[in-house]
């Protein structure tokens, strides 16, 4: 299979105001994803999880290393990547139709092919009829609904997502998990998944990346072979609480429990 | 394009349940509490007003009366003067005040935006904000005559200041979050100041165009009181050397309805552009 993004000996370190020395915040990080994989990164809070992903999303250069997609070297935010950002992040003063729209007007798409993509992805997050609903008026799990259609939209070569459940209730969060899947499914998308939840994890991946403690580094990749597809019923699975075992005990020998 | 694939699940009932109600402004009685309150106020001032002239107990010569006030009014719109006085002072205000404008929000978006350039004029800025701007009329009297330019001078940098201030402030407090959006998905420098920086400040954008009016009004007062040939506020001067109270009144509440006038529409616009914002947090 080949593979759609590489980290070659990541590294990133920057200027500690605190201390006035340099802070290492990711060290030597080599990792990769293959074409259609769904990969999680777990690691105990600040590790640099999100950091890292901002990284392979271009929005922060690293000290050292590289970062490839599809072979070609990442130095800026591009079109073969989106991202599914923490808080959902949808702009308070755009309705639903317009957040969705705003990737396809930055990329200069506008007008009627826009407007069909847009409802497209509306359409397949489930938020028909909300088009022109403004984010407070919505909730939570739909405000994540909205960010996840803003990068489908896109059609990235890589989906980035930075702990998009982690402010939704429990129920809401296992529901959009397992929507997650099925789109996933549908469009064959290559997914970096970052989040703190290792339950949600091991749900959604085919690899779990452990980070270790600051200075973020992987300590190991786990593989996730529970069959697809998933339904919630999964978590309930012997060998699921075995997989969960096993990459707490990995967070927990180093720099205790992953934040709740 | 083809049928949409419909994955997730609808969001009836649930996400209906879920979502807050479309907002609607204020209940209606809650408006109508609004304006009896505020109304029954200004009339009963007016009342009082007329009562004590009309009773004897105040000389009108001091206070001059709503009826008399009137009175002039009509009389200075039917002798006709007061057009050319309207007209000057109009020109006055909108020239100098729509210069501000399109100097001050560039000037507060770059001061804003641009960490030198805020180094470079931030000081100019504070300064030109500690001090009353038409303290500078007689040095602008004297580089620009009693005419209109003197007027338009005092008026732009009376409104500029707080436009200026106001726009900065507001870009400084944008979320860093939704910039990253903007950068995320490789957003122009244009587009992020039209999308992003722009409907943030919006605001304090705001507060500041109508602080700006209430200072480029006064500019227009107190620039045609100190020397002037024309304008509403030369008519209230003259007026007040013939001891014509009720003419002095009457140019008065023509700057009130005025200033009245201006803050209503900016706020109409403002409504516009800030739709988006929950209703709870306007009364």
């Amino acid at each position: 299979m080949t593979v759609k993004l590489e980290a070659r000996n990541i590294s990133l370190s920057y200027g500690d105001p605190a201390s006035g020395g340099n802070l290492l915040a990711l060290s030597d990080i080599n990792l990769q994803v293959r074409e259609g994989e769904f990969v999680s990164i777990v690691g105990p809070s600040g590790c640099g999880k999100t950091t890292f992903l901002s990284v392979v999303d271009g929005l922060i250069r690293a000290s050292a290393g590289q970062i490839l997609v599809d072979g070609h070297v990442v130095t800026k935010p591009g079109r073969d990547r989106a991202v599914v950002f923490q808080d959902a992040s949808l702009l308070p003063w755009r309705s639903v139709r317009r957040n969705v729209l705003y990737g396809l007007e930055c990329a200069g798409i506008t007008g009627r092919p826009a407007e069909e993509r847009a409802a497209h992805f509306i359409d397949m997050v489930g938020l028909r009829g909300f088009e022109e609903r403004y984010p407070y008026q919505l909730s939570g799990g739909m405000q994540q609904r909205v960010n996840l259609a803003r990068a489908l939209v896109m059609d990235p070569e890589l989906l980035l997502m930075d702990e998009p459940f982690a402010a939704l209730d429990a129920q809401t969060r296992e529901m959009m998990q397992e929507e997650l899947l099925q789109i996933w499914r549908a469009s064959g998308k290559t997914v970096l998944f970052i989040t703190h939840q290792i339950d949600e994890a091991i749900f959604l991946s085919d690899r779990v990346i452990v980070f270790s403690a600051r200075p973020g580094r992987v300590k190991e990749s786990v593989d996730i072979t529970l069959d697809r597809p998933r339904s919630l019923k999964l978590k309930r699975d012997p060998r699921f609480h075995a997989l969960e075992d096993r990459i707490w005990g990995l967070i927990q020998e180093d720099g205790g429990p992953p934040a709740r | 394009m083809r049928k949409p694939l419909r994955i997730m699940t609808t969001p009836s009932p649930q996400a209906t349940l879920d979502a807050p109600p479309k907002a609607a402004g204020l209940a209606w009685p809650l408006r109508w509490q609004r304006r009896l309150i505020g109304g029954a106020t200004v009339l009963g001032l007016v009342a009082l007003w007329q009562a004590v002239v009309s009773l004897g107990l105040i000389d009108p010569l001091y206070i001059s009366s709503p009826v008399l006030v009137i009175q002039a009014g009509i009389g200075a719109f039917q002798d006709g003067d007061i057009w050319a006085d309207i007209r000057v002072s109009s020109i006055e205000f909108c020239v100098g005040y729509l210069a501000a404008i399109a100097i001050g929000i560039p000037l507060g978006l770059a001061t804003g935006m641009n960490r030198r350039f805020s180094y470079l004029l931030g000081p100019f800025i504070d300064i030109m904000n500690a001090v009353p701007r038409v303290t500078f009329l007689p040095i602008l009297i004297l580089w620009f005559g009693i005419g209109l330019w003197s007027k338009f001078a005092v008026v732009f940098l009376g409104a500029l200041v707080p436009i200026a201030i106001a726009t900065d402030t507001g870009v400084r407090t944008n979320e860093a979050r939704f910039v990253r959006v903007a950068r995320s998905f490789g957003a122009s420098r244009l587009k992020l100041l039209t999308s992003i920086i722009l409907p943030g400040t919006v605001p304090y954008l705001f507060t500041g165009l109508k602080y700006g009016a209430g200072r480029a009004l006064l500019g227009v007062v107190v620039g045609e009181l100190y020397a002037s040939t024309a304008g509403v506020g030369h008519m209230i001067a003259d007026a007040g050397n013939l001891f014509d109270t009720s003419t002095v009144m009457f140019g008065v509440t023509l700057f009130m309805v005025t200033g009245i006038g201006v803050t209503t529409l900016l706020n109409r616009i403002e409504q516009h552009f800030d739709r988006w914002r929950p209703q709870e947090q306007q009364r």
